[in-house]
């Protein structure tokens, strides 16, 4: 039966790498792979499910909850219950929507990046809050100035995740500058913090930033 | 106060058209002058004669600057061109009226956003005021309503403070054309100057918030001394303009619901200029040259006002409701 097949092959593998890694240990380590209930399914590390919940804001528009729980289906995980009510709004006119779900720890992130890639606001993931979203343009020379190293200092230094970034198709003339959007999640009370930072690593790059004016 | 005597100083678009527009409002123009030439008359001047003498290029009289400064009026308008630093010659305009203990009401923002505290040292020792109104947003009575809510009540002003950038911004917008492009329209429409640093660059945006700035921070001085240590400067304000934007940038934010326009915001900390996104349907988003301004107050709320920012009859509209206040 393929099922076996594959289950042996899992062990056989994680045995492997287990002896690669500490031979020292060979014999507790083997003992321990074979008890290892891990290894008899398909996820590795970290695969246990637990519950998660997720705080979304829908517009209130056709298909959103169904756009919203596509990725918790498409990633394996198991719904344990939506609180959507239709009645209920946030100040700025969308509907709050809780999601409790069940999955493994590793699969969680691609949910939440699912949700996120369906246009969708995430509020709170594990009570762990993104209140705040903000969008900033850049402009310059964001290309010959590297922007993925741009990012990647925005993101470890202004404790925001880079939800979205949209780049305008660089100019085949090189001296124009280009100019790309990029919406940042900040946890909430982070805002100004986050685009301190982003003021900061622009001006390193000679970028201009084109900011929200407050509260948009 | 109607029957004021004027004395106009400067005869650009605004100087003359406060000329022209001063008798509707019940006032006698008796100097109207430029750089080099004036026309005086204690009975009051013919401003239609004088102004089409300076354009046949004759200079607006036999008279000189300095006699339209030396006759009797009850107000001096001063509208030269605004100057940056020491604000001459139009400080010394004013210094010399309030001496005279006579009243001035300024066009040029030089003195009051480069020597604020200087002003109000002149004017203390002096029966005059100083009212410039027609210095920030044109027509848009934005001080006054500062002043009618209570400076120390105002806590921010903000807003869209310069035609031409705003007029550059909003075409970049609904045409997706190059800053290049729309600027050299903007120039042919007169809407830009031939050097349209001042403007593009938020030079004359920041001038105008310095000002707002200063007259917030006045509410909160003691004295004169006091007001100077807290006004505050074009050189302390961030400022960053438009010039070079691409159009990807506008695309990019209308993508996402959203604008960018050249906003100033003036604070008792704070001058800040530079391009900003506004929601596309938004308070702010004003298009043409039209300008907009946001006023933050502690128990009204947000106010805002939009008009003309710019243009002569607009803002000696602006001057003449100052000659109306100085009753």
């Amino acid at each position: 039966m393929p099922l076996e097949e594959t289950d042996t092959d899992n062990l056989a593998t994680g045995v492997e790498e287990k002896l690669e890694a500490d031979t020292d240990n060979l014999a507790t380590r083997v003992e321990d792979a074979v008890d290892d209930e891990e290894l008899e399914t398909d996820g590795g590390p970290g695969s246990d499910p637990q519950v998660h919940t997720i705080m979304l804001e829908l517009p209130d528009e056709p298909g959103q909850l169904l756009a919203a729980l596509q990725p918790v289906a498409e990633n394996g995980g198991n719904l344990l219950s939506v609180v959507h009510e239709r009645g209920d709004r946030t100040p700025r006119g969308r509907i709050p929507v809780e999601i409790a779900l069940e999955c493994p720890p590793v699969r969680f992130e691609s949910i939440l990046d699912g949700v996120r890639d369906a246009g969708l606001t995430v509020v709170e993931a594990d009570a762990e809050s993104y209140a705040d979203e903000v969008v900033v343009v850049l402009v310059g020379h964001l290309v010959d100035t590297g922007l993925s190293g741009t990012l990647q200092e925005i993101r470890e230094n202004a404790e925001a995740t880079v939800a979205d970034v949209a780049l305008s198709a660089p100019e085949a003339d090189e001296e124009q500058p280009s100019a790309a959007r990029l919406h940042l999640r900040a946890r909430e009370g982070c805002v100004e913090r986050a685009l301190s930072t982003v003021r900061a690593v622009a001006d390193e790059k000679d970028l201009t930033v084109i900011e929200p004016l407050g509260g948009v | 106060m109607s029957d004021v005597r004027l004395a106009v100083l400067g005869a650009g678009a605004v100087g003359s058209s406060v000329a022209d527009l001063a008798g509707e409002y019940g006032h006698d123009v008796v100097a109207l002058a430029d750089s080099s030439t004036a026309a005086v008359d204690p009975d009051g001047v013919d401003t239609t004669a004088a102004l089409s003498q300076k354009a046949d290029g004759a200079g607006l009289g036999s008279a000189t600057p300095e006699d339209a400064l030396a006759t009797d009026y009850d107000v001096l308008v001063e509208a030269t061109p605004t100057t940056l630093g020491d604000a001459q010659p139009g400080f010394g305009h004013l210094a010399t009226a309030l001496e005279r203990d006579r009243h001035v009401v300024l066009a040029n923002k030089g003195p009051v956003a480069e020597r604020y505290a200087d002003v109000r040292e002149l004017e203390v020792d002096s029966a005059g005021t100083v009212l410039f109104e027609a210095t920030v947003g044109g027509a848009i009575p934005i001080l006054s309503t500062v002043s009618d809510l209570g400076a120390s009540r105002v806590d921010a002003v903000r807003g869209v403070l310069n035609g031409t950038a705003n007029f550059v911004l909003s075409r970049m917008a609904a045409e997706s054309v190059a800053y290049e492009h729309v600027l050299a329209e903007a120039q042919d429409l007169g809407v830009a100057e031939a050097d349209p640093s001042f403007d593009v660059e938020g030079t004359d945006a920041a001038l105008k918030c310095v000002i707002l700035a200063n007259r917030l921070v006045e509410a909160d001085a003691a004295d004169v001394d006091d007001l100077r240590e807290r006004t505050t400067s074009l050189e302390a304000a961030e400022v960053e303009g438009i010039r070079g934007l691409p159009a990807d940038a506008l695309e990019l934010a209308a993508e996402d619901g959203r604008t960018v326009r050249l906003v100033g915001e003036a604070t008792r900390d704070a001058v800040r200029v530079g391009p900003r996104l506004v929601p596309e349907h938004g308070t702010l988003a004003v298009s043409g040259t039209r300008n907009i301004v946001e006023i933050e107050s502690t128990h009204a709320g947000q106010l805002a006002i939009s008009g003309r920012g710019a243009g002569g009859d607009a803002t000696a509209s602006a001057v003449l409701s100052d000659v109306g206040r100085l009753s």
